[in-house]
């Protein structure tokens, strides 16, 4: 295989990765990191570099479409982002420790999280919570539009809320991932957001989030242009297909697949951190 | 919060959206400049990522990689893509700074300040840590 298979073949992966991530919810940047180090056995690191990358890439465009429709919390996000980019600057400092079969089985344990979280039913909860005292201190407490016009809602459980957001920017350090999932748990079931404000909410952190991480990786020397070029442009490409196509698509059978894929690939690379094969 | 205040939130964000879309252009155009110009020249095998080895010195810091850059090297500009990629979530943090400084909301100047310079230490000290 030449530089120029290798590319276009790691183009074309990124591609299908970012169009399935865009229509499932679940963003390209999971599979990245499995298909780069099972498929074209590219050492972890290079891996993670070129993920981060990717992740900021769809974030920041996917951030500006939500941003427009006002669903996202400004304020919620920023305050927020103290936890994450915390986290992730630990996240990433705690990598350069760690063996990278760890890293590849704790990564294997969150891509599984993420499968099963992308096909548990989302129910929206009650939005007529009472004020909480440091929501409402900080000033969080916002409307999004619904089909009845404009909704107020309170925010709760910021204390809760800010040390899941530690933990994700943890994760999102450590493995290169957006660690949404775990945003949105944080803001759906601690804080109460609207499911539709945390979801756009979260995505509009994952940029900085990665930037934090991304930040670190680089100035380590992880992130690796001949890889990360075709992933950027091969996720950013195929994530805007997807959103392009979202609006008429069945997506439950999609996500359902996907879900299966992932899980295939997290025991893959469990068992292959145990076997030292990374 | 009160209606104008509401409204001006919405203009931010209006602003905000235009500044993460040209981010995200031009940091792909350059990436994909930079990848037909590395493409051009590279009709070896391909490398093996297997091992890594890491990046040399000027392909990691952001004085480097101008340097690499202005010499039209292909993995230079990629990485400037990169570099200006990273530098998108960054620069609308900044901009909130302004943000909420002209709606004189000065907790969350505070809070945003504290986002700022975390993203900064990460992107020009983080590399040792």
């Amino acid at each position: 295989m030449n530089t120029l298979e290798f590319t276009l073949l790691v183009g074309l992966g990124s591609l299908l990765a970012g169009f399935l991530g865009s229509l499932t919810g679940l963003g390209g940047g999971v599979v990245i990191v499995p298909m780069l180090t099972l498929l074209f056995h590219v050492d972890i690191r290079y891996a993670i570099g070129a993920a981060l990358v990717s992740v900021i890439a769809t974030s920041s465009g996917a951030a500006a479409a939500y941003v427009k429709e006002g669903y996202s919390n400004v304020r919620v996000g920023m305050f927020l982002e103290i936890a994450t980019t915390v986290g992730a600057l630990v996240g990433a400092a705690v990598a350069l420790h760690l063996h990278v079969s760890v890293i590849a089985i704790i990564f294997g344990l969150a891509l599984i999280y993420s499968a099963f979280s992308s096909l548990r039913e989302k129910s929206e909860h009650r939005s007529d919570v009472a004020p909480d005292r440091i929501a409402t201190w900080l000033r969080m407490d916002s409307s999004y539009p619904t089909e009845k016009g404009m909704t107020q809602y309170h925010v709760r459980g910021v204390p809760l809320g800010f040390g899941l957001m530690f933990g994700a920017g943890v994760l999102s350090g450590l493995l290169g991932i957006g660690s949404g999932v775990v945003k949105v748990l944080a803001m759906d079931q601690a804080m109460k957001l609207p499911f539709k404000v945390s979801t756009t909410t979260s995505n509009f952190m994952l940029g900085v989030t990665a930037a934090a991480s991304a930040g670190i990786y680089l100035g380590r020397g992880y992130i690796d242009p001949g890889i990360a070029m075709p992933v950027m442009l091969g996720v950013l490409g195929g994530s805007l297909i997807g959103a392009r196509i979202l609006a008429g698509a069945k997506v439950r059978s999609l996500r359902l697949v996907f879900a299966v894929v992932i899980g295939f690939l997290a025991v893959e690379m469990i068992y292959n951190g145990f076997a030292g094969k990374m | 919060m009160t209606g104008p205040n509401l409204r001006q939130d919405q203009r931010m964000d209006q602003i905000m959206a235009v500044l993460l879309r040209s981010g995200v252009l031009v940091a792909a155009s350059l990436v994909f400049i930079g990848g037909v110009i590395y493409l051009s020249r590279h009709d070896l095998p391909a490398i093996n990522y297997r091992v890594f080895q890491g990046e040399p010195q000027e392909l990691r810091t952001v004085g480097g990689i101008l340097h690499e850059a202005a010499k039209f090297h292909g993995r230079g500009l990629i990485q400037l893509g990169l570099l200006v990629l990273i530098a998108t979530p960054v620069a609308r943090v900044l901009f909130s700074v302004f943000a909420f400084i002209y709606e004189k909301d000065w907790t969350y100047v505070a809070i945003t300040m504290i986002v700022l310079a975390l993203l900064c230490y990460s992107l020009f000290g983080g590399g040792g840590l």
